[in-house]
């Protein structure tokens, strides 16, 4: 009895504290307070990032008229040239466009070839220990060594081309969706586990109608990870395979090693919306699979 | 293995579905859960178990269900279909009730068609007609308990294993989901082993109350429950009940000390 007492007392504190217009006694005093928090809170959340962004943009124009030299801004040129020296002008859009094409194909095909042969990995790991403890050393390997130095490996092995940019993708790609399709399959209820070997459920059967229903959170999550990294490798493949049609990545190379500063940033502008897009899509896609039943996802919306 | 016509007569009131002959169980930490256990239900008996924390009726169950194994002694069961109520709902949160409920049948592989409708039996059977569309989230804690509930009727077991299946409701709705599971009983006329901490829950379900010792556990005492199939409510209050549910009070104390 005595130990609730000053817990009651601390909260009546607290609740001077975070309000003190309000009477600080019953506990019915406070759903007011509270819509109001939230009616800011909603406001302050479409408001603040606004706010930053223009900040930032006037950081930048401080940077580019302020502080650089007329002949040293294509260091950082002023957000307004991005438009008009390469939005607007055709010769460098029809660089930049197709070769936004050219990175997504490879980043969807290896985040694709990523995708069956993580869940593969992961699933045939669940199924026997012997499996788990020869095969996850290989996928920890793939998070530890630096795929840079794999590199010119792959490309006497497949090329310098399209092939080779696509195995970078799911080289980087791979593993999180090895580790998450596991720590799904192995984190099901102990208790629904029981329910099917009470009733004498299969291997197939406990894993499609439990593990894989039951891993599809953390799967998705894995996917919306490996989502953005297949693009990271995407750009990083161009880096290094250059044979063929150029992606996104070559295109930066070239415009930077040509100081065109515009163009550039434009380049990079444009590869970090395709990652922001990517993260999206995947984040809707596993709201639309999962968000269902899912409490997690819930909070997004 | 081979999945019985779901439509086979049930065997008759009277025969024996459980068997304990002097079960012991000794886990392989050194744990003796279970020592000396004899048990015997028949269809028609319900067999409730108290016993303090810890001595092992949830092991007690888990050997009938097969789930585990006794060490010493005999456990053997005879019964087409087991249902085993757990004290979680144990409710897959991907599925539909209609969905869970039908997923035990088809566990059992029966047809399409008598997986649905063995489903929508047991849903009205437990009174959740209107809400077999609604993920177990949108469900009250009680709502769960009727669909798992459920789940096990579509296999109209012969032997029911409770696990403290109302331990985490409120008295209201645990009174209520009592009487209903009395009147399935009633109805259905399966065997049932039900584990409870609460001695009033176990004199009003039963027909034969078995009280455990603390760890190992063994049954200490056994009280046959003289109040007919027809319960109400009213029974709670009556002498009789009070003086039998004392009994048992005082035998799970002696149990304990
Ligand atoms: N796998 C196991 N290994 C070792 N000891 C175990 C194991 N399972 C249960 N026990 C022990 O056996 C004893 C009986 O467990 P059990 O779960 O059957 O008790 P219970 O009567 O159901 O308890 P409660 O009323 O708390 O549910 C406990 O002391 C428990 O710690
Ligand atoms: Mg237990």
């Amino acid at each position: 009895m005595t130990a609730t007492l000053p817990t009651a007392e601390e909260t009546r504190v607290t609740t001077t504290l975070e309000s003190p217009t309000q009477a600080p006694v019953a506990a019915g005093a406070t759903p007011a307070p509270l819509v109001r928090r939230r009616r800011r809170n909603k406001l302050t959340s479409y408001l603040l990032p606004v706010v930053v962004f223009a900040a930032l943009i006037g950081v930048w124009y401080a940077i580019t008229y302020l502080f650089l030299e007329p002949g040293k801004r294509f260091l950082m040129p002023a957000p307004h040239t991005l438009i008009t020296d390469a939005l607007l002008d055709p010769v460098i859009t029809d660089k930049v466009w197709p070769a936004l094409g050219r990175t997504i194909v490879v980043s969807f095909a290896g985040l694709g070839i990523a995708i069956v042969i993580g869940m593969l990995w992961a699933i045939a790991m669940s199924q026997s220990k012997a499996v788990e403890a020869s095969l996850y050393p290989y996928a920890v390997a793939l998070q530890c060594i630096p795929i840079l130095a794999l590199v010119p490996l792959i490309g006497f092995w497949f090329d310098f081309g399209f092939e080779s940019r696509v195995i970078v993708c799911v080289m980087i790609a791979l593993f999180p969706i090895v580790s998450n399709t596991l720590f799904g399959i192995q984190s099901v209820d102990r208790g629904h586990h029981e329910l099917f070997t009470l009733h004498r459920a299969g291997r197939i059967t406990r894993l499609v109608k439990l593990q894989l229903p039951a891993a599809l959170p953390a799967i998705f999550a894995g996917f919306r990870i490996s989502a953005g990294l297949s693009v990271v490798g995407a750009i990083v493949g161009d880096l290094f395979f250059k044979k063929g049609d150029p992606g996104l990545g070559i295109l930066l190379s070239n415009f930077s090693s040509r100081l065109q500063g515009a163009p550039l940033f434009f380049t990079i502008v444009v590869t970090a919306v395709l990652g922001f897009a990517v993260f999206f899509l995947f984040g809707l896609l596993a709201k639309l699979a999962v968000g269902r039943w899912y409490d997690q996802s819930r909070d997004a919306g | 293995m081979s999945a019985p016509a779901p439509t086979a007569p049930p065997a008759a009131t009277g025969t024996t579905v459980l068997q304990f002959t002097d079960v012991a169980r000794q886990f392989p930490d050194g744990t003796v859960a279970l020592e000396g256990v004899d048990l015997t239900i028949q269809r028609g008996e319900f067999v409730t178990v108290v016993g303090p924390s810890g001595c092992g009726k949830s092991t007690l169950l888990r050997i009938a269900s097969g789930l585990d194994e006794a060490s010493a002694g005999t456990a053997t069961v005879d019964a087409r279909r087991i249902g085993y109520v757990f004290q979680d709902a144990t409710l897959l949160p991907w599925r539909s009730v209609q969905k869970n409920v039908e997923l035990l049948a088809e566990l059992h592989g029966m047809s399409k068609t008598a997986t649905n409708q063995a489903a929508l039996d047991a849903i009205e059977l437990v009174g959740l007609r209107g809400h077999e569309k609604k993920l177990p989230r949108a469900l009250s804690g009680g709502m769960k308990m009727r669909a798992s509930l459920a789940r096990s009727l579509t296999l109209d077991p012969d032997l029911f294993l409770f696990d403290e299946p109302f331990g985490a409701l409120d008295e209201i709705t645990r009174e209520r989901l009592n009487d209903e599971l009395i009147r399935l009983f009633v109805a259905k006329g399966f065997g049932a082993l039900f584990i409870t901490h609460s001695v009033s829950e176990a004199v009003y379900m039963s027909t034969r109350v078995l009280v455990m010792s603390g760890r190992p556990g063994h049954i200490v005492d056994s009280f046959e429950v003289p109040f007919g199939t027809d319960r109400t409510p009213e029974l709670r209050f009556t002498p009789e009940f009070a003086k039998l549910a004392g009994e048992v009070s005082h035998a799970l104390r002696e149990g304990h000390s």
